[in-house]
């Protein structure tokens, strides 16, 4: 800044001269280059949100404080600004109403606890780049830096308890607002959180060394700003080896709740020992058991649970564990837990990728919902870090100075432009339903939620977790979704229709020499060829020995005779009549009732009848003798038997394969019982 | 069973199968409050009736939400049961008028909401009394709105 703080801090708003003295004039410019972020005029409203902390005085105070120190009009706050704000501090603190008035006397200095670290690191860091604001010291550089140190000094003894109780009341009157929120503001979470932990963890250290293994002596101040994350880093190596670093990260070198690289890369090394990829989850039991060997008291893991999954899908995702790593490590380091997540724990779990947090400027805005610890409308806690997301670029571009200079603006915000950023948050693409639900509902309720995202995710997707409340039943899902039973197996080489069957059969008798009589119904036995061929040897053996006085002709005659009555025989009852008077009859009865076997009955029927035409003149005494009787009973005898046993033979087949029918019809039978059970079975459930 | 009593009494009970002991109880007065606990206790018996009275097999939300279990001279209240059986008895005073079927039935969702975000955490056990400071704080800014 080109001006001098001197020169700057003797003008005021309005046109009203605000003497200083030297001693303030110091204690001022000190202050101010301390909350300078940048070579600009106006101040970190982080930092000064930080000093309204650290003079731990009311929230009404601090806000009448702002008022009247004109930062709301000018929207930052300038170097006047600063110091009317010093003096109004310290007019309060020494119990004077805030009025301008009222710092026109002589007042002590504004007492700030806690803000040691911050004077201390920055100054040594400012003399020795020689930072252009060193002028700004008047000059006397050195002997203000030993000056801001015992200040700050000072400042340290008191501690932070109140000035934890004073940034939830700054935090409370500033409204959440929309990205070019007040800076300052997250700073009061932010340092409450911090403070909770730190500063009680740091006064502890300003009287008496340090409690863990850190290597910094606790009496040299420069160092104690490194401290909490020094001790973080023991607590670190009580889980491994790891080596300390001293050095912290560049912006917050006393943030306890800063995840540094070193502390990053350890996170990282043990996220891979649990689960190698790192875009992976850590299912809720893995990361109980990691966490359980903390030795820390159940319900404390279970607060750093509650605070690290901000997506409440009971797994951790990466950044989710360096967080829960993260607290747990402070909470062995003696640091309290926060009620809510830290903004800076909070970035971490936003950063898209391992980059460090951004500078308290961007940090600001996410950690503004958390500011807001009790009575905080919901939706800007729960949708900030949804928005940090996806709208991350957007938030930087509409960051740039308006933050700052309108955070001073912003602090009287009410609850309305609370309600507006819901709105907003509708615009995230991700999770728009629930963000407006969440939304909408909570426009109704203020509900004290210190938590972090209270997102309503589903278990079973990761980030996102719709509430259904419809319970399916699991069982319907299942039957429908059973595979259907495997049909039962085919029989092979068979058919279901029975009436194929016969023909499986028959392939399986072909061997048995069946398969050219099973082509059709089985049709009754066998066309007796070869035994009409053997009732002709044997008629001719027999004609021979009995028949001795029959002449050729009868002889062939008789033969004749022989073969029709055998027919007969065969095919027909006992019809045969022995005689050639007979003999026509059968054989037209032979040839009527026997069609199938029409052609060798015909062919023997005109054999026959050719035969027996001429013996029918000439023998009829053999027709009815008793010699042809007696022969014929032999030779009917001996064909009859033959008969016999062949239809016996052709019986036998038959009942062979009517029972194997009968047996194939049984199992296809039981089969089709067992479907028809199965389909029983099969068919209520597929209703339901 | 979780129980939460209001300002103007407002108690709200979730128990859990057949044990049906209390995971969680809150009132906002401390007056009275045996009378509330009692009345949740005796509350059970109508949730359950018409938890078995629902012989559907599909669950929704709208029969999760049990409705007005019976009102009594002072108070009503409220039933509402989760896929997990876990009970909800709100307890609200009958003067308390302002009170909607809406309202209540919002009440139950948050609740189911936090329930379950408290099943989701690994180090807490089913059967636990809940002790989430989250859940609390939800309770009791539920209490706080409806008082």
């Amino acid at each position: 800044m080109d001006q001098s703080p001197g020169s700057a801090m003797a003008a005021a708003p309005a046109g009203t001269f605000l003497p200083l003295n030297e001693q303030e004039q110091r204690c001022y410019s000190a202050l101010f280059t301390w909350c300078q972020a940048d070579s600009a005029g106006t101040l970190s409203a982080a930092r000064v949100a930080e000093l309204f902390r650290a003079s731990q005085l009311p929230a009404d105070t601090l806000r009448q404080v702002m008022e009247v120190c004109g930062a709301k009009q000018q929207g930052y706050f300038g170097p006047t600004q600063f110091q009317l704000v010093l003096k109004l501090l310290s007019a309060a603190q020494s119990g004077l109403p805030v009025r301008l008035e009222s710092i026109k006397g002589e007042l002590p200095l504004p007492r700030f606890t806690g803000m040691k670290n911050y004077a201390e690191d920055r100054y040594p860091a400012f003399s020795q780049h020689g930072d252009p604001r060193g002028p700004h010291f008047g000059g006397t550089t050195g002997q203000t830096q030993r000056w801001a140190e015992d200040r700050s000094a000072l400042r340290h003894r008191e501690n932070s308890v109140e000035k934890q109780q004073e940034a939830q009341a700054v935090s409370r009157s500033p409204r959440n607002s929309p990205p070019a929120s007040p800076s300052n503001f997250p700073m009061s979470a932010y340092s409450s959180q911090r403070n909770g932990g730190a500063d009680t963890l740091l006064s502890q250290s300003v009287h008496s060394p340090p409690r863990s293994a850190a290597q910094q002596d606790g009496s040299s101040p420069s160092h104690r700003g490194s401290r909490p994350p020094v001790e973080q880093h023991a607590v670190a190596r009580a889980y491994s080896a790891e080596r300390l670093v001293d050095h912290n990260a560049e912006d917050y070198p006393d943030d306890p709740w800063r995840i540094t690289e070193e502390q990053l890369e350890y996170y990282t090394n043990q996220f891979k020992s649990l689960q190698p990829d790192l875009g992976a989850l850590i299912l809720g039991a893995v990361a109980k058991d990691f966490f359980t060997k903390s030795k820390l008291p159940i319900p404390e893991l279970s607060f750093i649970w509650e605070l690290s999954d901000v997506d409440r899908d009971g797994a951790l995702t990466f950044r989710e564990f360096c967080t829960a790593f993260h607290l747990i490590v402070a909470r062995k380091n003696g640091f309290p837990l926060p009620e809510s997540l830290p903004p800076s724990l909070q970035a971490s779990l936003v950063a898209q990728d391992g980059a460090p947090p951004r500078p308290v400027g961007e940090d600001s805005f996410f950690g503004v919902p958390f500011a807001l610890l009790e009575k905080v409308p919901v939706p800007p806690e729960k949708t900030e870090p949804l928005i940090s997301f996806e709208e991350t670029e957007t938030i930087q571009q509409g960051k740039p100075r308006v933050e700052k200079q309108s955070s001073v603006a912003e602090m009287n915000i009410s609850k309305h432009d609370v309600i507006e950023e819901p709105s907003q948050c509708v615009s995230t693409p991700k999770r728009v339903g629930e963000v407006q639900d969440k939304c909408t509902e909570n426009t109704n309720t203020v509900t004290e939620i210190p938590d972090l995202v209270y997102k309503v995710d589903p278990h079973m997707r990761p980030r996102s977790r719709p509430r259904s409340y419809s319970s399916t039943s699991i069982s319907d899902v299942v039957k429908k979704t059973e595979v259907p039973p495997t049909p039962p197996p085919r029989q092979q080489k068979t058919h279901s229709r029975a009436s194929s069957l016969d023909l499986n059969k028959l392939f399986q008798h072909s061997s048995q020499g069946l398969k050219s009589t099973w082509l059709t119904p089985p049709p009754p036995a066998l066309p007796p060829r070869p035994p009409v061929t053997q009732m002709q040897h044997f008629t001719a053996t027999a004609e021979q020995d009995s028949q001795k006085a029959l002449q050729q002709p009868d002889f062939a005659d008789f033969s004749k005779f022989q073969e029709e009555e055998k027919i007969s025989k065969q095919n027909l009852s006992c019809d045969a009549t022995v005689g050639a008077e007979g003999s026509i009859s059968p054989k037209t009865g032979v040839g009527l009732s026997q069609p199938l076997l029409q052609k060798p009955t015909r062919s023997k029927h005109r054999l026959e009848s050719q035969n027996l035409d001429p013996s029918l003149s000439s023998f009829p005494a053999f027709v009815s003798g008793n010699k042809p009787s007696q022969k014929l009973s032999n030779r009917q005898k001996k064909e009859i038997q033959m008969a016999i046993r062949k239809n016996r033979e052709t019986n036998a087949v038959l009942a062979r394969l009517n029972s194997e029918l009968q047996q194939q019809l049984k199992d296809v039978h039981q089969e089709r019982i067992a479907l028809e059970s199965q389909l029983e079975n099969l068919r209520p459930v597929a209703f339901v | 069973m979780m129980t939460m009593l209001g300002g103007e009494p407002f108690l709200l009970v979730s128990k859990q199968e057949q044990q049906n002991y209390p995971l969680y109880i809150r009132s906002v007065p401390s007056d009275s409050e045996l009378k509330f606990h009692y009345t949740v206790h005796t509350s059970l018996d109508v949730v359950e009736e018409k938890v078995s009275a629902v012989g559907k097999v599909i669950v929704d939300q709208r029969e999760l939400y049990l409705g007005l279990l019976y009102p009594t001279e002072d108070y009503k209240v409220y039933g509402y049961v989760t896929n997990s059986k876990v009970k909800f008895v709100i307890v609200v005073d009958s003067s308390n008028t302002s009170l909607r079927d809406n309202e209540i039935r919002s009440m139950f969702r948050k609740l189911h909401n936090s329930f379950t975000d408290v099943m989701c955490n690994p180090f807490y056990n089913p059967g636990d009394p809940i002790q989430s400071k989250v859940f609390d704080s939800m309770v009791s800014s539920m209490m706080v709105q409806t008082c």
